[in-house]
């Protein structure tokens, strides 16, 4: 997809003047954090889970060769194929050629953020082949030709009224000509709609959540049961994966689906959780009969081995977007491309370049709350400093902001010189704020003065000032409330 | 850009070796991934996955409750009536597709007249399902399906009501005794095809946050829990 | 409640205070108020002369270089005191939880800022953890509500203490917000790096705030304060913001953050 991060912050503009993105935030700012918290507290192994999850990513990560080897090998010996796929391109030409190989016309789809990184669907649909896209929030969005939002609820930008339109104005064509105005009614026609899409297409497409090298399975987590259509029904399941899904052992995925769920949503398991091995086997009634998993590097081996590698642990949970005040002020699409949220502040400048989303990572008042909730405890704003740090270097920082730095480290160096300006402003403010004891404006600080008054300094000048003039006057400050009673 | 499969899956490796500054995988680190794989280590236990049998039955039951199944608590001979019985219910027509499990046969379905079953796969048009499980989950009252001859998936997800058999027995206390057991059933190396682990009916949250039963799969989830 | 540190047999008695760049600039009363507040709990304060800031912007702004002179001139500053306080969470996060991450590659230094590191406290949690201090003899009419300032409540665990000293308040009545732990919108140079973005943080704080009815807010960290009350005072809210160790230090007297010193 088409990215929009460097154009951050008019994407911000944008979404602060949204009265439907607004409305639906407020309620994802309360609903996914007391949700996931309720989880945590119902399961008092909860921390130590986390704990593990994190030592089982890190441990996958440091032998990655060794575990996809493995992988491979069991999906083969299964009558399963695997394809490496080196850059989004080729993935797109691997997963386009088995398409192609089996004459489908129409591809089932679950949601797949790595489909997303790739653009997948602009792809096949260039070259006449219906990517259909089978939960219920990416399908809503894709009849609204928009991307995600959230990468657990991809429409959760949206209210109830904005699908009804977008359902009356596509589905009325299939006959559905009545528009709904109650939740129930529009999931039944979307089931209604998608089912046949299911029954007739060639292909089922899904991500993976976890690749389990013992087994050679392919382990997929979703609510509405989408997915497992999608890989029972076409004859052909394709799975499209990045290479840092793999993990060793089934006993290893039982602790990281323990804290998913709990995170994303706060459920104490989603309700399917699909573990996949190979084509249908002899006797099998149905079942795809041709079973295939596409391994996506995209520069993520590249991030082995450096001080980003934590973000590679990352098992899309969502809870860092879901807990982030920043993502709860602008929504997932001011973030401008696949990934939103802390997540996406770390991700997105290591896939499409720190020049095009350099605003991501900086967008951040370091709050911590994404580190704090995130199951295998990646350092999110540790991270999103190292990106501040590259774009240091490499000057992409922009000058106003260096100059003002170069300005303030001279001065913060030498203290008796720092101490003459500091006490020359603090007189300065407190004079001209006294009357008030703040400023409605203030020159070079517009930014602040346009949605808030900035405090007056205290009279009397500098703490440094007034401790060197005989530490401090104890009549003065050493007073409470005393007499004077509100 | 593409050098062919041979050459995408060696650049992929080495890209992995070289960032994590060494050759393929040998030696003693070799040695202890291997070993990880053939006695995989379980994570830190969890206390109500360690439960004695009945209270894991009770828990099972209870979870699976709040995540929007329905359980009855029936001995074997009171399965085919409370297959009718829950159809009737909910005033479903007295027809279901079933899973062709021996398992299964050996129920008294005769004794339910009205009751009609097709064993085999599900069909777009089939509004019941009827399947025995593979094992139940006390942690999250979850249920796990082994695909097979005699348990084709389709049964899992396309009816709108699936009515699942499950005798305590097969009532365990965490995924990792799944594990165990389908490794004690189908061999270290061979997984069934499709595991589907299934907490509840189908739902969805997609619109506004609010969970909607029956996104795709079954609307109605009835669990008979059979006493041994 | 329980201490993360027990109290120490000897407390330190020869205290640095680290004053902070806003504190110094905008509002001395809070260094006083820790001054008072460490003197009355038995210990020695000095104000080293050579101390500015901690570094934060350069940090937060990806200049390393800058970030580790700064640190090295703070580690040399504070040389031979028992112990650090500083009166803020930010600050007191820098200083004890980054600093010796920034010599990674110089093990003399590392060395050095890890012991400054360890012996550096926040205000607040030195009193009650550290000094095991549980009551203050101070007086506070009125309703407050306690914002949890990120790095302080992330970094050090401030949470529990500044409440049981409040709670020890004579005439002082608490009364939590609904997310007292979700950020303000300040950030440091966030807040005027994305102004919009920051002012709708500050709103949504603003009207947790005003919901609990109190008259009062305090936390920890000026920073935080002085976009608290910008905001409050832009909304014309009569809601009174300081720092907590200007009412555990029973100096609350003096005009609140943003308001003129004569009174109304």
């Amino acid at each position: 997809m088409q990215s929009t991060a460097h154009d951050f912050k008019g994407n911000v503009g944008a979404a602060l003047a949204d009265p439907n993105l607004q409305d639906s935030l407020a309620k994802l700012k309360t609903g996914f954090s007391e949700r996931r918290r309720q989880a945590a507290e119902r399961l008092p192994e909860f921390e130590a889970l986390r704990d593990r999850a994190r030592d089982i990513k890190n441990h996958a990560l440091a032998n990655l060769d060794f575990y996809l080897e493995e992988f491979e090998r069991k999906v083969t010996a299964l009558g399963g194929q695997v394809h490496w796929a080196p850059t989004a391109e080729d993935a797109r030409r691997i997963i386009a050629d088995l398409c192609r190989g089996v004459g489908a016309r129409t591809i089932a789809k679950s949601k797949s953020m790595v489909a997303e990184e790739i653009g997948l669907n602009e792809h096949l649909e260039a070259l006449g082949i219906a990517p259909i896209e089978t939960d219920l929030g990416e399908y809503i969005i894709q009849l609204r030709r928009e991307p995600p939002s959230h990468i657990i609820a991809p429409a959760v930008h949206l209210t109830k009224d904005q699908v009804a339109d977008t359902f009356l104005e596509h589905h009325s064509r299939l006959g559905f000509t009545r528009r709904l105005t109650e939740r129930n009614d529009l999931v039944a026609e979307a089931r209604q709609v998608l089912r046949q899409k299911f029954l007739d297409a060639d292909v089922g497409l899904t991500g993976a959540n976890f690749l389990v090298a013992e087994t050679g399975s392919s382990m997929l987590v979703t609510n509405e049961g989408n997915a497992d259509l999608s890989n029972t029904l076409p004859r052909m399941h394709i799975v499209l994966a990045s290479i840092e899904k793999v993990i060793p052992t089934l006993e290893d995925a039982a602790v990281l689906l323990r804290v998913l769920a709990r995170s994303a949503t706060g459920q104490e398991s989603s309700a399917y959780t699909t573990l996949n091995t190979g084509p249908r086997r002899p006797g099998d009634l149905d079942g795809p009969e041709r079973y295939h998993v596409v391994l996506l590097d995209n520069g993520r081996s590249s991030v082995l081995g450096t001080e980003m590698q934590d973000m590679l642990r990352c098992i899309r949970c969502g809870a860092c977007m879901n807990h982030c005040p920043v993502y709860g002020a602008i929504g997932g699409h001011a973030y401008g491309w696949v990934y939103p949220g802390p997540i996406g502040a770390v991700l997105t400048p290591q896939l499409i370049g720190v020049e095009e989303a350099g605003d991501l990572p900086n967008a951040s008042t370091f709050c911590g709350r994404c580190e704090s909730v995130c199951p295998v405890r990646i350092p999110l704003p540790r991270l999103m400093r190292h990106w501040r740090e590259r774009e240091f270097e490499r000057h992409l920082t922009p000058r106003a902001v260096r100059q003002g730095l170069a300005l303030w480290a001279y001065l913060a160096r030498r203290p008796r010189l720092y101490r003459a300006v500091t006490g020359i402003a603090n007189r300065a403010l407190a004079l001209l704020g006294r009357s008030d004891g703040r400023f409605g404006t203030l020159p070079l600080a517009g930014g602040w003065t346009r949605y808030r008054d900035f405090p007056a300094p205290q009279p009397g000048g500098t703490f440094h000032a007034q401790w060197k003039r005989g530490r401090w006057n104890r009549g003065r400050w050493n007073r409470g409330q005393g007499s004077r009673k509100r | 850009m593409s050098g062919g499969p041979d050459e995408d899956r060696a650049r992929i490796l080495n890209g992995i070796r070289r960032s994590l500054q060494r050759g393929a995988l040998t030696g003693d680190p070799r040695k202890a991934a291997e070993a990880r794989l053939a006695e995989p280590p379980r994570g830190p236990a969890v206390a109500r996955a360690n439960l004695p049998p009945a209270e894991r039955v009770e828990l099972f039951c209870r979870w699976a409750e709040l995540n929007n199944a329905t359980v009855a608590r029936v001995s074997a001979a009171e399965v085919p009536r409370e297959v009718s019985a829950y159809l009737a219910r909910n005033n479903l027509s007295a027809q279901a597709a079933m899973a062709p499990s021996p398992l299964l046969a050996d129920f008294d379905w005769a004794s339910q007249k009205m009751l009609s079953l097709r064993r085999g796969r599900a069909e777009a048009s089939d509004q019941a399902s009827v399947t025995g499980a593979f094992a139940g989950i006390a942690e999250t009252g979850t249920l796990v399906m082994a695909s097979g001859p005699d348990h084709p998936v389709t049964l899992n997800l396309l009816p709108d009501t699936h009515i699942v058999v499950l005798r305590e027995n097969d009532i365990v206390g965490g995924y990792e005794d799944v594990w165990r057991r389908l490794r004690e059933r189908y061999g270290k190396d061979c997984m069934p095809r499709t595991v589907n682990i299934i907490t509840g009916p189908s739902r969805t949250g997609d619109i506004e946050q609010t969970i909607e039963l029956g996104a795709h799969g079954p609307r109605r989830m009835h669990i008979l829990v059979v006493r041994e | 409640m329980s201490n993360p540190v027990p109290p120490q047999s000897s407390p330190p008695r020869h205290v640095a205070l680290f004053v902070t760049c806003l504190v110094d600039l905008f509002r001395p009363s809070i260094g006083f108020a820790a001054v008072k507040l460490l003197e009355e709990a038995g210990c020695t304060v000095d104000v080293p002369a050579a101390q500015v800031c901690c570094g934060q912007p350069a940090y937060n702004s990806g200049d390393r270089a800058t970030t580790r002179r700064i640190a090295r001139q703070v580690v040399d500053a504070f040389e031979g005191y028992d112990a650090v306080v500083v009166p803020s969470g930010s600050c007191g996060g820098m200083l004890s939880h980054h600093y010796p991450g920034l010599f990674d590659d110089e093990p003399a230094l590392k060395v050095r800022a890890e012991r400054f590191a360890a012996r550096t406290f926040e205000l607040i949690t030195f009193l009650v953890d550290v000094l095991g201090i549980s009551r203050l003899p101070a007086h506070y009419q009125g309703i407050v509500t306690y914002h949890d300032s990120c790095s302080g409540l992330r970094e050090l665990g401030v949470k529990h203490q500044p409440r049981r000293l409040l709670a020890a308040v004579d005439g002082l009545t608490l009364r939590e917000m609904s997310t007292p732990e979700v950020c303000c919108g300040f950030g440091g140079t966030f807040c005027v790096k994305y102004p919009e973005i920051s002012n709708a943080m500050v709103a949504e704080k603003a009207a947790d705030i005003a919901a609990t009815g109190a008259d009062t807010l305090l936390a920890g960290d000026l920073g935080c304060l002085m976009n608290m009350a910008g905001k409050l005072k832009r909304q014309g809210s009569p809601i009174r913001v300081r720092h907590v160790a200007e009412v555990l230090a029973d100096m609350s007297r003096n005009a609140a953050i943003g308001e003129p010193e004569d009174g109304r």
